[in-house]
């Protein structure tokens, strides 16, 4: 068997706006954001509604689950292979990240998977994603 | 044509804060925003130019159109001149909207020195210290982290065009080869020997789904061109090469809920360069065509009408963008691909190309006979994750 994708990933930038989202993260709790005025969660959170504009966007935890909308394993890494791509989050939303626990392989367009924390360097843990 | 009388003023705001501790400065952007439209009477919906200069964070106008949901901005600025920026801003608004370009323009600006804000023009953000907070790109934390670099962001575009319409690596490959093909007759060119599609498939993967051969050359260079009145133009005794349409647009995920990684930009900069030019695809004797990898070009192809979406794989295959060969001869400098990408930023080339097409000056065994009209493209930022695109359609005159 192949062995599996891992990447260091450096501490992400925390932001005022951000700092919730990572607050959580330390948590193992994978939070959206929602708008109350027009129901809609977006990504990345933002305190103002991108749809509406409206201010009433509040914190909710997400199962972390959605499926592959596209991929790409770097080969040319001095770690070793490693994938970036974006998952479609089963509310819709579609984000930019690693996978990870699985062989290059194994990972396919569609396929179902799942959020995990993965810690940084000096920094809040960060979401990956594994199969489902 | 003048601006004068073609162009009003109005929405106005000026931020109520003098010193924010709780809030970034993309925040501060977009609730001036805000202000501004709720002045005139308008919506986010109804801003289809947005300006900015160094003071707004992340790449370019990209990033905010994105952060404030500016989901039919389909035309940008982002001149930095200093504090004078918002003023050439409104001057530059006003000439968009005099050309017919656009109908409303949104200027922002903003800032947070008393709270660590760096000057603009100097990125916020960068690696966090001691857990203090940065006040950068708003995307930053949740994007940069991922290990993305242009292979594996237009490698991600390159396997859901595949997923979504069947595209091959081989179809894609037909273009480094037409590239090839052209690029073995310039003598400057950095890769001049001819490629088969056998050669771009077992070349070793840099990202799935492009290899090596998949990818531009990193060159150093360097490119100019002169814009002149007609009247100058009459006056120089070189061959005249008339503009007759351009079009510019920003695409970006928009919140989360607009990612599409196989379209991009060209699909409004193409209708709106072919209208105001008043051609087609059909017409065009030739076109330069942004190349940083060929999956670039294929999207490229589909988005602008010279085929339909998804049939971009069988519309380059054969060697149709190869001069004297197929049906659209393409870059024939060798492009991207195979002759020149200075700094990183093939733009500029592919508009000398386009006006050494047009003037007859290519090279001869590359020249497209009776070249009267044609098209430049260009791409920047990433496919995969925010960009923007320009069209440019010009013909010889005379």
């Amino acid at each position: 068997m192949a062995e599996h994708m891992t990447r260091d990933i450096p501490a992400p930038a925390v932001s005022l706006e951000s700092k919730p989202f990572f607050d959580a993260a330390r948590e193992g709790r994978f939070l959206v954001k929602r708008c109350q005025a027009c129901g809609e969660v977006h990504w990345y959170p933002r305190p103002i509604c991108p749809f509406c504009h409206s201010d009433r966007t509040v914190w909710e935890e997400s199962p972390g689950t959605g499926v592959v909308y596209t991929f790409s394993v770097m080969r040319r890494s001095p770690t070793g292979p490693y994938a970036i791509g974006y998952v479609t989050l089963d509310e819709g939303v579609s984000l930019m990240t690693n996978f990870v626990d699985m062989a290059p392989e194994d990972l396919r367009i569609g396929m179902r998977v799942k959020v995990k924390f993965q810690p940084t360097e000096g920094g809040p843990p960060v979401p990956v994603f594994a199969p489902a | 044509m003048s601006i004068k009388g073609k162009a009003y003023v109005m929405g106005a705001f000026e931020h109520p804060t003098r010193d924010a501790p709780d809030k970034t400065t993309a925040q501060l952007h977009l609730e001036s925003a805000k202000g501004a439209l709720d002045d005139a009477g308008l919506s986010f919906d109804d801003v289809d130019a947005y300006f900015c200069a160094g003071d707004a964070p992340g790449f370019g106008a990209m990033s905010m159109i994105d952060y404030m949901g500016l989901k039919n901005a389909r035309h940008m600025d982002t001149t930095e001149t200093g504090g004078s920026s918002y003023l050439v801003h409104l001057n530059h608004a006003c000439q968009a909207i005099a050309e017919g370009k656009v109908n409303v323009a949104l200027i922002t600006l903003a800032g947070r020195p008393r709270n660590g804000g760096g000057r603009p023009g100097i990125p916020g953000g960068g690696a966090p210290k001691d857990g203090r907070l940065v006040d950068g790109a708003p995307e930053q934390g949740f994007e940069s982290i991922y290990g993305g670099s242009t292979h594996n962001t237009y490698g991600m575009c390159a396997m859901r065009h595949m997923y979504e319409y069947g595209t091959t690596s081989e179809q894609l490959a037909w273009i480094k080869v037409a590239a090839s093909h052209h690029a073995q007759w310039n003598e400057h060119a950095f890769l001049r020997d001819v490629v088969t599609v056998e050669d771009v498939v077992n070349s070793r993967m840099i990202a799935d789904t492009l290899h090596l051969l998949d990818c531009c050359v990193v060159t150093d260079g360097g490119g100019a061109v002169i814009v002149t009145s007609p009247e100058v133009a009459k006056s120089l005794n070189r061959p005249r090469v008339k503009v007759l349409g351009a079009a510019e647009a920003p695409k970006a995920p928009m919140g989360g809920k607009d990612l599409d990684l196989t379209t991009c930009a060209a699909v409004w900069t193409g209708p709106k360069a072919f209208a105001e030019a008043g051609v087609t695809p059909a017409d065009m004797k030739y076109a330069s065509i942004y190349d940083s990898f060929t999956i670039t070009v294929l999207m490229t192809l589909e988005d602008l009408g010279f085929c339909e979406k998804g049939q971009g794989g069988r519309f380059v295959a054969d060697g149709n963008l190869i001069s004297g060969v197929g049906e659209l001869p393409f870059n024939t400098d060798g492009g991207g691909l195979c002759n020149n990408h200075p700094t990183n930023r093939g733009g500029i080339t592919k508009v000398i190309e386009t006006v050494r097409q047009l003037r007859g000056e290519a090279h001869p065994k590359v020249q497209v006979p009776n070249c009267d009209l044609a098209l430049a493209h260009g791409t920047g930022g990433s496919l995969g994750v925010r960009h923007a695109s320009a069209t440019v359609i010009m013909e010889r005159e005379g």
